[in-house]
């Protein structure tokens, strides 16, 4: 066995430890998908540009594919499946869904994941600030300004304190 | 898009980081944040054989004032220094540059001391670093050495740093009294690289004189450069009415802008003079009108 082999690897995610053999180099955003299961972190361009892959390390939004599997460990991984579920959407599924701010769907778990966490920490965002917070996750549909407006619409929902 | 065969280790201390990359030498790469390193791994750019992570080393990521200085742990995320109220109040500069990077999930990750060891000659950190006079901090099992800015960047994505280094923290002294500061970057795209970039601090005495200009300039050759020396006559001793506008012409008039088959030089001469203008005029409205 070398150095370059597997590795046991324990994985915290959505509060369920996962335990997987993966190589150094294996993507986090990989071992989550086919070692996990979990398919609803979405791989894009594995360079860290379009954001698809964006899920949660300790809290704070990461790109899956910039992250290797090995580093994970000892930190909480939280990513799309954590949020909200058939019937009961978070704040921004919920906005998004009525705001038509998805057609393919493809860059929407890297949208959520993202936006869920910038709105705890900016929960009062002017359209200009939203804009340049989504600017990090890449849509080819629907040119963003039903984004826009379901971001600023859960923001709104937040502040109220009811989630849809 | 997968990175080639690499080993692992994640130590907990600086003091292992620095046995390990003594060992090791050049067959090992260091990785914070990973925002650049990863996506060199994944495109098979950097094919180092060793990954030493320093993510948890937690010696790496303080923020405290030290003597007349702000230091800073390499370790710092882009996200932490922008909403730092130390560096808000100490350094405001870097605060708001650090705010510029990327996008946010980058930020979130991504390392101060990762940005400058990795000398992007576009980057936020690198030009801020140089013109406020910040110093690296610099370890490996041989010692301990500290570079100034000025000397650390080498040329483009090359740093003074020995394969067996570990830049530890960035000191960045104080600003003066009355010294304001102003930046600015120009993209395409909100989270691109700049294609320029200016930073300037001003510090202002009596009936309008200057004290001291300093003036950075990234985007135009292999580092980011500094420009004041460039301004010369009245402009260099007085404030005026049109001076940002005087200062931005001289300098885009002299300073050597290297050629790219991407972005004309006649653009980004256009553009030296454009933000220096800019970035000169928020200096003189931030300056306060009394001594701090």
């Amino acid at each position: 066995m070398s150095q370059f082999d597997p590795v046991p690897i324990v994985l915290d995610i959505n509060g369920t430890q996962y335990r997987v053999f993966a190589e150094p180099r294996r993507l986090l955003s990989d071992v989550l998908r086919d070692d996990c299961g979990l398919t609803g972190t979405h791989v894009g361009c594995e360079h860290g540009v379009c954001g698809a892959c964006t899920i949660l390390l300790d809290g704070a939004p990461t790109r899956a594919c910039l992250t290797y599997a090995v580093q994970a460990q000892h930190h909480e991984i939280t990513t799309i499946e954590a949020f909200g579920g058939d019937g009961n959407l978070s704040p921004v599924q919920q906005a998004l869904h009525e705001e038509h701010g998805l057609q393919c769907g493809f860059c929407t778990p890297g949208i959520v994941v993202t936006m869920e966490a910038w709105l705890a920490e900016n929960p009062d965002p002017t359209d200009a600030e939203i804009r340049n917070a989504l600017s990090g996750n890449l849509c080819r549909c629907t040119g963003y300004h039903n984004i826009v407006a379901a971001i600023a619409k859960a923001a709104a929902r937040r502040r109220e304190g009811s989630p849809t | 898009m997968k990175p080639g065969v690499f080993s692992y280790e994640a130590p907990a201390t600086v003091q292992e980081v620095l046995q390990s990359l003594a060992a090791r030498t050049d067959s090992a790469k260091l990785i914070a944040g990973g925002q650049s390193l990863a996506p060199m791994l994944n495109m098979r750019l950097a094919r180092p054989e060793h990954l030493i992570d320093i993510n948890g080393v937690s010696e790496l990521s303080g923020i405290a004032i030290q003597g007349d200085r702000l230091s800073i742990g390499a370790l710092v995320r882009h996200d932490a220094l922008a909403r730092s109220e130390l560096v808000g109040s100490c350094c405001p500069m870097l605060a708001h540059a650090a705010g510029t990077i990327g996008h946010y999930a980058i930020r979130k990750r991504g390392t101060i001391g990762g940005s400058l060891a990795h000398a992007d000659p576009a980057a936020q950190l690198p030009l801020v670093a140089l013109v406020l006079d910040a110093e690296m901090e610099i370890r490996s099992a041989r010692g301990t050495r500290t570079v100034a800015a000025r000397d650390f960047f080498q040329s483009i994505f090359t740093t003074i740093l020995e394969p067996d280094e570990l830049l530890v923290a960035i000191h960045v002294p104080q600003s003066r009294p009355r010294e304001s500061w102003g930046f600015r970057l120009f993209n395409r795209r909100a989270g691109d690289f700049a294609i320029v970039s200016v930073a300037a601090t001003l510090a202002r005495g009596d009936n309008d004189s200057i004290l001291r200009l300093r003036l950075a300039i990234g985007g135009i050759g292999p580092v980011p450069v500094r420009a004041e020396q460039l301004v010369v006559g009245d402009p260099a001793r007085l404030l005026s009415k049109d001076w940002p506008a005087r200062v931005g012409a001289m300098v885009a008039d002299t300073i050597e802008i290297q050629d790219n088959e991407q972005i004309p030089v006649a653009f980004r001469k256009e553009l030296v003079a454009a933000l220096i203008r800019e970035v000169l005029d928020q200096a003189v409205d931030r300056i306060p009108e009394h001594p701090l």
